[in-house]
């Protein structure tokens, strides 16, 4: 009796430290970015574009150029991705087949990022003549987000009881228009809160965007889907190996840091409490 | 004798390697609520999901003889799935209402039909509500989610959701496994009622539920059609020794 408890004891306390020791990184880590992050932080910084060879000025152009590229990703992947999940769902034949697919999208959503870049490269700024541009860079992303969106919504259509479906199919209504009509409308939300977190990935991504949209320095925002742009995780990188003045540039790359962290815990933030809503007015 | 509104004709069917029915031979006469009966497993909701092909949604589902609606061979190559299962209403054995409001339930049927007016989709709601019994109950708030309302009448929405495709044919499936004893007692009642206007099939494993409810019985043990008869005859002298012990609970 008395070992039991003494191993229960144990293993409690070594549980904790484990606890512990993530929790210490993660408040390390966030006390750190914010102590340094918050030193440049301040309305101009994120107003203005960068000045004396990013040595002064702000982040305006990269914050713009973040944006448009993580737009331009899901606008192209979601829809995809939806379509792919549905296929895959309700379509799909023979198994073989969807065997090898999911395989396929599995191997993709763990694929090094780097490679993404490369193809991206190779495909849409060589091969299709976008040149380095916003539009090869969103189009790289969108492949980069691809997985995730179809792992996910696939997820969402699954959970989606079967009575439902079958109750549809019975009154006589269609594959498609059970589809329309009940399957996606009931995973709506989760469809949704997944592809709000797969923003977070793709805007704070650096990798595909290397050799395919970014920038290390433009004064000037982009005027069409063709310009070369910056974005925030760049900017970083930029500052970070480039230029002659870490002194200068180190504390703004630990802002353009604290901007990009913000952004996508505001973007978490937005999907668990969209997720919060659906939940309590869910009824079944 | 009366020609049947469903017939099956040396009906045979197989999941995969698994041979669930043999030579079924039934008829369900229009206007009356035949049940079927018999232990878990007789094949007795398989040969309930024949009359509106739903077993086509099990993969390496094989089916061989004829199945009847009317003068209509069901299972004829090119015949149109849809039609046939507006035509042959089906209620399940848990309430299925869909996440919607009450009105969007009832209307569903109809709207996926194609368009139509909404003075008459307001009608027909109308009238398939008082057809289940549900009208007075929510006149009052249609547009409240059907998931509000309780296990009874999701269970009669679910039939008016049915009824508003006009079916010829109301298949049950153990409707009120899931339902407390009173409105057990209302779906009961309401087949009675419902009768004069549809032919019902009603698959229970409440063998007093088809003593109370039915015209004609059928019973099924492990994949064939035992014995099919008036309810009255076969609950009072059953042909087949099975028959017999199931009815007086020998087995079950």
């Amino acid at each position: 009796m008395r070992r039991r408890k003494l191993k229960n004891t144990l293993s409690t306390v070594i549980l904790g430290f484990a606890l512990l020791v993530t929790a210490l990184f993660l408040i390390t880590f966030l006390v750190h970015m914010f102590y340094k992050g918050s030193m440049v932080l301040s309305w101009e910084f994120l107003t203005s574009v960068p000045r004396n060879s990013m040595t002064e000025g702000g982040i305006w152009p990269a914050l713009v150029g973040t944006f448009l590229l993580t737009v331009l990703a899901v606008a192209f992947a979601l829809p995809l991705g939806v379509m792919t999940a549905i296929w895959l769902t309700h379509y799909g034949k023979p198994a073989w087949l969807i065997s090898i697919l999911r395989v396929a999208i599995n191997s993709l959503a763990g694929t090094p990022s780097i490679i993404f870049g490369l193809f991206g490269m190779a495909v849409f700024v060589n091969i299709m003549g976008m040149d380095v541009s916003v539009l090869a860079g969103g189009l790289t992303l969108a492949i980069l987000a691809l997985p995730v969106i179809i792992n996910n919504t696939e997820e969402a259509i699954r959970t989606v009881p079967h009575e439902f479906t079958e109750a549809s199919l019975a009154l006589g209504a269609t594959t498609r228009q059970t589809i329309t009509r009940v399957v996606l409308p009931t995973a709506l939300p989760n469809i949704l809160t997944g592809a709000i977190l797969s923003i977070g990935r793709v805007a704070g991504e650096t990798a595909p965007i290397m050799f395919t949209a970014a920038t290390f320095y433009s004064r000037k925002l982009p005027t069409s889907l063709t310009d070369e742009v910056m974005a925030l995780p760049y900017h970083i990188y930029a500052l970070m190996t480039e230029g002659t003045h870490p002194d200068k540039q180190v504390p703004i790359a630990y802002g353009t840091a604290l901007v990009l962290l913000l952004m996508v815990l505001l973007v978490s933030a937005t999907a668990i409490y969209l997720r919060y809503l659906f939940r309590r007015k869910k009824q079944w | 004798m009366v020609k049947p509104q469903l017939q099956t004709r040396k009906l045979n069917l197989w999941f995969g390697k698994n041979h669930v029915l043999h030579d079924v031979d039934l008829s369900v006469y229009s206007q009356k609520v035949t049940a079927m009966i018999g232990p878990s497993g007789c094949g007795k909701s398989t040969l309930l999901r024949c009359f509106n092909r739903m077993n086509d949604l099990i993969p390496e589902t094989r089916i061989t003889g004829d199945v009847l609606l009317g003068d209509e061979d069901i299972y004829k190559n090119g015949s149109d799935v849809s039609r046939i299962r507006a035509a042959v209403g089906m209620v399940f054995q848990k309430p299925n209402p869909f996440p919607k409001s009450i009105f969007n339930n009832v209307a569903y049927g109809l709207q996926i039909q194609g368009k139509i007016r909404r003075s008459e989709l307001e009608e027909r709601v109308e009238q398939s509500l008082k057809a289940a019994w549900l009208w007075e109950e929510v006149k009052d708030r249609l547009n409240q989610s059907a998931m509000s309302l309780s296990g009874g009448q999701q269970q009669r929405l679910c039939i008016a959701r049915a009824l508003a495709n006009r079916p010829k044919v109301l298949l049950l499936d153990e409707p009120t496994s899931a339902l407390d004893p009173q409105s057990t007692a209302k779906v009961e009642e309401l087949c009675l009622e419902l009768k004069k206007s549809v032919t019902i099939l009603i698959v229970t494993h409440n063998v007093a539920q088809a003593g109370r409810i039915s015209d004609y019985t059928a019973f099924m043990y492990l994949g064939d059609l035992v014995e099919f008869d008036k309810t009255e005859k076969m609950f009072t002298v059953p042909a087949d020794k099975r028959t017999e012990a199931y009815l007086t609970g020998v087995f079950g």
